[in-house]
């Protein structure tokens, strides 16, 4: 098991390796600048340093991920509930969301702020944004692409609508949602992160632009690394529960 | 009991028509084993879901237990000609879905079902998920759904369809006794099967249908002793009638 494991990653751990080393050795031996690639060791002693108070930052862009990961679920599972059962709903509500999907985000943020001032708010709502589509989409379709045998199964035995739905279409969506929120995991850490580029006084997106105008360029890649940290965590963690609560569908 | 007048079911689709039954009409009596015999295609499975109210007929008059089927009938076990297990529930809670959909408390049921599920031969695999079973485990445990609440009446689409022929056998011995043979409070049974030996061996009287679209060929009685054994495939009666509605089967139309 645990030599299959590793034989099954080894591939992408020597990659990996082999990468940090060229990182590593190849910039001092073209003379390349520190403050314009840092090698792998400064960037770790970066991440580490006290100079910069990184929990601070840790703490707010986790929470505005956390936040805006959350919301967009909930928003997306509403949404897709309400287009699944209603077909006036869903003539309704889809133009509207497409519409909105195909705004470009990051051009909406320095409203957000505008409108909401500094903070975490703004940014978790950015993240929301730019998240929440694919949820509403995947338990749409999820509750609506249900098999006519199992449909007819429910009435065979003389279920309710909403037992069907209770005991067929929400379980028959639930992979759907949880494949849709690995999307939204990832897309959670850019709108943060955007949010964060436009204005904001904390964050790991604000080290970034403070450090790009200090030319602190070990600081700019550190505060990087604790993004992708933070993005891979969110990510493994959907991935595991989706393991959990729907074993019975491959999602990979 | 089941009285079919007239029926006639004709599938509509972008793609054109297609004739699926044609003026369909014999009866189920209460208490009655029947079964149905007929080619691929020829719309066994499309009476079924009308009998059960699942579809709607484009003609004639279908009316279980003196009502005009116009929905869904109560109180009928249901076995489809796929499982159609829920993937997402191990098979004991499968079988368990009909007391669920009903409002009754599963757990009343809980008894009931580990024993179907033994009397079919599936009585370790109940903490099982559907796909970690076979095709021909998964169709009997699609039958112990069917039983879960005792219905009197059993529409049953090829249940055993997906068996090997020993495991078939022992099962019809198995489905008529869950039926009552030999008692007063027997269910009344449809039970649709490509076999003409499965067909002879369980019923009191043989439906047999013609290709597409589907007609009554001929209603056969099966006067064999009851209770039906193993000695009955042996019969000369039996080898008769099995020889009888081959004959009808593949009779020019
Ligand atoms: N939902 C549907 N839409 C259109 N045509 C259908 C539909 N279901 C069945 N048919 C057609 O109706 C005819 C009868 O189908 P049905 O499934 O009732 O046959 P069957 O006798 O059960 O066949 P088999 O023995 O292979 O199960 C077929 O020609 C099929 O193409
Ligand atoms: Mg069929």
């Amino acid at each position: 098991m645990k030599v299959r494991a590793l034989q099954r990653h080894a591939p992408s751990l020597l990659l990996f390796a082999a990468l940090l080393a060229i990182w590593q050795l190849v910039p001092p031996l073209l003379n390349v600048r520190e403050y314009l690639v840092p090698g792998p060791t400064a960037v770790v002693r970066a991440a580490l340093s006290s100079s910069i108070p990184w929990h601070t930052h840790l703490w707010v862009t986790t929470i505005e991920i956390l936040g805006g990961f959350a919301l967009a679920g909930a928003a997306g599972v509403a949404l897709g509930v309400a287009i699944a059962w209603s077909p006036t709903i869903a003539r309704a509500l889809v133009p509207f969301l497409v519409f909105v999907n195909t705004l470009p985000k990051v051009a909406v943020a320095p409203l957000f702020l505008l409108w909401l001032g500094y903070g975490i708010v703004p940014n978790v709502l950015i993240a929301a944004l730019i998240g929440f589509f694919p949820v509403v989409i995947n338990t749409a379709v999820g509750l609506t692409q249900v098999d006519d045998e199992l449909l007819d199964l429910g009435r065979a035995f003389g279920a309710p609508a909403w037992k069907v739905f209770a005991k067929i279409r929400l379980p028959n969506a639930l992979p759907y949602v949880l494949s849709a929120l690995k999307i939204t995991a990832t897309a959670a850490v850019v709108g943060a992160i955007v949010g964060e580029f436009v204005a904001s006084q904390a964050g790991l997106g604000t080290v970034i632009v403070n450090a790009q105008t200090n030319l602190n360029t070990p600081v700019a890649f550190a505060a990087l690394l604790w993004i992708s940290i933070i993005g891979l965590a969110l990510y493994g963690a959907v991935g595991l529960a989706a393991r959990w609560w729907a074993p019975w569908a491959d999602t990979t | 009991m089941i009285v079919l007048d007239g029926v006639g079911m004709t599938y509509r689709a972008d793609s054109g028509t297609v004739e699926a039954l044609r003026d369909i009409a014999f009866t189920v009596d209460r208490g009655e084993l029947v079964t149905l015999v007929g080619p691929s295609g020829c719309g066994k499975s499309t009476l079924l879901r009308i009998i059960a109210g699942l579809r709607p007929a484009s003609a004639g008059r279908t009316v279980v237990d003196g009502r005009p089927v116009t929905r869904p009938i109560a109180a009928v076990g249901m076995v489809f000609q796929a499982p159609v297990l829920l993937k997402w529930r191990r098979i004991v809670d499968n079988v368990l879905l009909p007391a669920e959909l009903a409002g009754l408390n599963p757990d009343d049921y809980r008894a009931r079902a580990g024993e179907l599920l033994r009397l079919v031969g599936l009585g370790d695999f109940g903490d099982k998920l559907p796909r970690e079973l076979s095709g021909g485990m998964q169709q009997r445990a699609a039958l112990c759904r069917a039983l879960l609440l005792d219905p009197p009446l059993l529409l049953m689409d090829e249940p055993f369809g997906a068996l090997d022929a020993m495991t078939r056998d022992e099962l019809n011995l198995e489905l008529l006794r869950v039926w009552g043979e030999g008692s007063q409070r027997r269910k009344t049974v449809l039970f649709v099967t490509h076999s003409i030996a499965e067909a002879v061996f369980l019923a009191d009287r043989v439906v047999v249908m013609t290709p597409r679209p589907g007609r009554v060929a001929s209603v056969v009685p099966v006067r064999l002793p009851r209770p039906r054994t193993t000695a009955t495939r042996a019969s000369a009666d039996f080898g008769a009638l099995t020889l009888q509605i081959h004959d009808v089967l593949s009779r020019p139309a």
